[in-house]
């Protein structure tokens, strides 16, 4: 039973690489929403199937902690609290085009098994497997997401893309998390959530946008001379 | 006291606040709760110095309990010291703000969660409860830092956040890293600080110094080390004065401790590299800040830039060896809290008083506002490290340990650093204090909320957050109590494991 269940898992797990990288180049924000939801089940389905391999009862929390934080309250969250019109919009001019994008982004994801090979060959052989490496790539790609985009939204998500990243490397590596810790983390992405959202909408309205990767008001100035406004 | 207590009191604070009542009831349950810390904190450190057991909070099984030492409690004293000067501080200058009370409410419920969430940062002893802790000060800081809701404020909590998260979530992985470390090794302790040292000769060295590198990189993102401070100067320049006091003061003081609990764990393994990193990133951040300093023109900017560089220091000191400077990196720890704080007064007491935050703006302050000019100048003289000042006596104990265990090219480099941050800030605040010039109306001024600038007098609640925030710098400086001094040393040897 147990080849079917790491078979699955890499099938997870290399799904989850998919939703990294279209949240790289996906311009719509709605649709960077539904691949950061998607990659979020894939992460409690990689977590399930894990805890059924390992009998490690620990991650059926993980998952549903997960499943019901991020698919369920943060989609929630994130509509009470930032301007509603923002889902409509979608990024035309990008820091990188999006083939480039994608290019540094894939020699992102080399450079990440690269990084965990050493990891891989340090620990017990049944932590081995698909997920650290990728979940490295997941933090790697979220950081690059924050760097590329510019609307507030797809910023948030990038950054909660890197915790994902985090957690699905996480999971191979440490099993037995207390649940507490895995509900705290829970509650402090919605935080996150929920702080963003209301500093996206104070800066929306007072200054006019949400692509706030434009924001470049405070440099430093010649001594003597005048802040630009 | 009790330790749960002490993390009670803010959160019960912040529910106070919230009642709808008159302008004095918010500033005044958040000065009394500050106060009430402090005294706790104080009587801990107290029996902590006497070398008395401390009683710990809550034991249960899920939380490994809260514990304290004489690293944790130093920083707990020095927190509780600047949230009350902060709170001292806030009343009168917050009132010279447009203060709506569903504005002043939010100040003040912000003001005591970010409190909370500092405490909880030395009292838990559970690494990953730590980190969220972490995370709840940028959280809980961010909408202080974009209270005056202008656009540059709004511009600087957006950069502070999202790179601050960014770095909370390296430090996350790092942090589980470290817990595969920890089951990896066999000895299967609590996950704790302690437990780690325990564990950490049986530790594969791969992953300790992967996780190692990560924490450091992630919340050397909050500490402000170079090459990762760039949201720093913004964040700490745009935030409220009392909040800058707080963030600068002592907020990148309690992230710097998380990463100090890692160099003991790292000390007990085999090959750790801990104190090469520490002494390399420190360099760079104080000299990456001591040659940014020159060519800055908002007095507040300088400032932030100067936390940055007493960062380096510290993480310098730390990596010259805990043995032989821990005891001077400890000190440096203090000073700089209780110096820096003291600075973002003087310098709120200056925006108080001309309205605006541009150095070529400002001349002649002595003459308009004895007391805010000569705050000033005294703040820049001890932060920079003029005898016979709290930093001075650090820096020197540093450099000192520095000699002696034989680092001479690092020490003297820090010592040059040092000494052009103090030229760097001194030019500026000796010119804004005595320079001669037109006083020209604020260019800036239109940034500022009404009702601000042109204050004839500082209020009575800022001159004494002045006086009292002062008292440590100088005495400090000549002048360490025996109880305090035992704590240095408890914390040093913490820091060596």
């Amino acid at each position: 039973m147990t080849p079917w269940l790491d078979n699955l898992n890499a099938l997870a797990t290399g799904l989850f690489l998919l939703t990294a990288f279209g949240m790289v180049a996906m311009r719509q924000v709605r649709g960077c929403l539904n691949l950061f939801i998607l990659q979020s089940v894939l992460l409690a389905a990689s977590a399930v199937l894990l805890g059924l391999r390992y009998s490690a009862g620990d991650l059926y929390g993980v998952a549903i902690v997960g499943i019901v934080s991020k698919v369920i309250l943060l989609p929630w969250l994130l509509r009470k609290t930032a301007p509603a019109e923002i889902y409509t919009r979608r990024e035309v001019d990008q820091v990188l085009n999006i083939p480039t994008a994608l290019l540094i982004a894939l020699a992102l994801v080399i450079l990440s098994y690269f990084l965990a090979l050493p990891l891989l060959n340090a620990v017990a052989p049944e932590f081995r497997g698909p997920n650290l490496p990728i979940g490295i790539a997941g933090l790697l790609l979220g950081a690059f997401t924050i760097t590329v985009r510019r609307e507030a939204v797809p910023l948030l998500l990038g950054l909660l893309a890197m915790e994902n990243g985090a957690f699905l490397a996480g999971i191979a590596l440490a099993r037995h998390l207390p649940l507490l810790v895995e509900l705290a983390i829970a509650t402090d992405g919605l935080i996150v959530v929920f702080i963003v959202g209301v500093l996206t909408r104070a800066i929306q309205k007072q200054v006019g946008t949400t692509a706030v990767g434009e924001m470049a008001h405070l440099k430093e100035t010649p001594a003597g001379g005048e802040a630009p406004r | 006291m009790n330790l749960c207590l002490l993390l009670l009191l803010p959160l019960a604070a912040t529910l106070l606040v919230c009642l709808p009542a008159n302008k004095y009831w918010a500033p005044g349950v958040t000065l009394v709760s500050s106060l009430m810390i402090l005294v706790g904190v104080m009587r801990l450190a107290w029996l902590m110095a006497a070398g008395q057991s401390v009683m710990t909070g809550w034991n249960t099984g899920l939380l490994h309990g809260l514990t304290v030492d004489g690293l944790s409690v130093l920083i707990l004293l020095l927190i509780a010291f600047i949230a009350t000067t902060a709170a001292i501080f806030s009343i009168g200058y917050m009132e010279h703000q447009i203060l709506t009370p569903w504005k002043r409410r939010l100040y003040y419920a912000n003001y005591n969660l970010f409190v909370f969430s500092m405490l909880a940062i030395p009292v838990l002893v559970d690494p990953t409860l730590v980190w969220i802790a972490v995370e709840l000060t940028t959280l809980c800081s961010a909408l202080l830092v974009s209270f005056e809701n202008t656009h540059e404020a709004l511009e600087a909590a957006w950069k502070y956040v999202v790179l601050s998260l960014m770095g909370a979530g390296i430090a996350l992985f790092g942090f589980l890293v470290l817990f595969a470390a920890m089951q990896t090794s066999g000895r299967g302790g609590a996950y704790t600080w302690s437990g780690l040292i325990a564990a950490a000769p049986a530790m594969p060295p791969v992953l300790l110094q992967a996780a190692f590198l990560l924490i450091l990189i992630g919340l050397g993102t909050k500490v402000g080390l170079v090459p990762m401070h760039t949201w720093l100067p913004d964040a700490h320049s745009q935030a409220p004065s009392p909040v800058c006091a707080l963030l600068s003061g002592i907020e990148t003081t309690t992230i710097l401790y998380v990463i100090l609990r890692l160099f003991p764990v790292l000390h007990a393994a085999p090959h750790g590299h801990a104190d090469i990193w520490a002494m390399v990133l420190g360099l760079i951040s104080v000299g990456a800040a001591a040659f940014l300093l020159l060519q800055v023109s908002d007095y507040k900017r300088l400032l932030a830039f100067s936390t940055v560089e007493h960062m380096g220091i510290i993480l310098t000191a730390v990596g010259l060896g805990a043995s032989v400077a821990g005891y001077g990196a400890m000190q440096q720890v203090v000073s700089h809290a209780v110096t820096k704080s003291f600075c973002f007064f003087a310098a709120g007491a200056v925006l108080l008083v001309t309205g605006t935050r541009q150095i070529a703006a400002v001349r002649g302050l002595i003459g308009k506002s004895p007391l805010a000019g000569a705050a000033l100048i005294f703040g820049g003289l001890a932060i920079t490290g003029a005898p016979p000042l709290a930093v001075f006596l650090s820096e020197f104990t540093i450099l000192k340990a520095g000699l002696t265990a034989r680092h001479y090219l690092a020490t003297g480099l820090l010592a040059l650093f040092i000494v052009i941050a103090f030229f760097g800030i001194m030019l500026h605040f000796n010119r804004m204090v005595f320079g001669a010039g037109s006083d020209q109306a604020s260019p800036e001024g239109a940034a500022f909320p009404a009702r601000r600038g042109n204050l004839p007098r500082l209020p009575w609640s800022c001159r004494l957050a002045l006086f009292v925030a002062a008292a440590p710098v100088l005495v400090l400086g000549v002048y360490i109590p025996p109880p305090l001094q035992n704590l240095l040393t408890q914390a040093a040897a913490a820091l060596k494991g």
